[in-house]
């Protein structure tokens, strides 16, 4: 979660986090985890609702891809 | 510095596929300067790595380790006592660190991890422009400190050539015209009758056209 843009207390800190997350999508898509396991969202403080929100959909989205596959690989060997 | 871009991963997995265990070797210099063989890249090599040979139950070990350099014995002596337990080296170093790593363990297979691209400076973060080609013979006393082998397309040594339209080159829109840039350093000098002046023909013979390059010193030996 990252401040509106042109917001941000530390100036273009949320314009590279978006940047370094979507670097971690490619990264895991590649490797077959899913991209869209990482997502960046801009908000501001006074939006609890659409943080709720974002929460939900991110909560929706991770149900729809399935448990990580990693750890279900490490639930077969154990 | 010497300049370097981060390979695919999927190229570095196909070359390490069928090994047990790697280790991922980071270098200090000039590949951490441009964020792509440094402490930082080789953790997020690593980490990548990991999470896909675990993801494909397969029972491939990354380890990772960053030396102060490759390119120089003191340093790669520091692997010695546990090198031979890989089965690989992924080297995100310079292909200097990656050919000096591989000259002095000749039991262990190396792998490049990076694409090492030219000698350039960090114009801002994330971006890398070539600067020099090391053609051992240096010519920017005469050209205002402008380098027209590495930065004119044709390598002129008396332009500019008819290609240069507004101050760029005929490559593309984005490129300087190296000898636009010339002229005005030149002029911003007082020196443009520096330019009148016809540079005779380079020795290429200290360029690449002489075969691999050396340098003996005897003075610091």
């Amino acid at each position: 979660m990252g401040c509106m843009e042109g917001d941000c207390h530390f100036n273009s800190g949320n314009f590279r986090a978006r940047k370094r997350i979507e670097q971690a999508q490619k990264i895991l898509e590649t490797i077959g985890i899913g991209g869209q396991r990482a997502q960046m969202y801009n908000l501001s403080s006074s939006e609890g609702p659409l943080f709720a929100q974002i929460a939900f959909e991110m909560y929706e989205k991770i149900k729809e891809m399935g448990p990580n596959p990693i750890k279900m690989v490490k639930k077969k060997a154990a | 510095m010497i300049v370097a871009d981060k390979k695919p991963i999927e190229e570095i997995i196909e070359e390490i596929r069928d090994k047990k265990r790697v280790l991922v070797l980071g270098c200090n210099e000039c590949v951490t300067v441009c964020e792509a063989g440094g402490k930082k890249e080789v953790g997020v090599l690593s980490s990548a790595l990991r999470m896909y040979f675990l993801k494909n139950s397969t029972e491939t070990r990354i380890e990772e380790k960053t030396l102060e350099r490759q390119c120089d014995h003191e340093y790669l002596e520091e692997i010695r006592d546990i090198v031979d337990q890989y089965d690989a080296v992924v080297s995100l170093a310079c292909g200097v660190g990656v050919q000096f790593m591989a000259e002095k363990y000749h039991a262990t297979p190396v792998y490049p991890g990076v694409n090492t691209c030219f000698l350039g400076a960090t114009e801002e973060r994330g971006l890398w422009t070539e600067r020099c080609q090391a053609c051992g013979d240096c010519i920017l006393a005469h050209t205002g400190g402008i380098c027209p082998v590495s930065r004119c397309a044709k390598r002129v040594l008396n332009g500019p050539c008819g290609g240069a339209t507004n101050g760029k080159c005929e490559i593309s829109k984005e490129t300087d015209c190296a000898w636009h840039l010339i002229i005005e350093r030149l002029k911003a000098l007082g020196r443009l009758d520096d330019y009148e002046k016809i540079s005779s023909v380079k020795d290429w013979s200290t360029d690449r056209a002489g075969g691999p390059r050396k340098i003996l010193r005897e003075d610091v030996q």
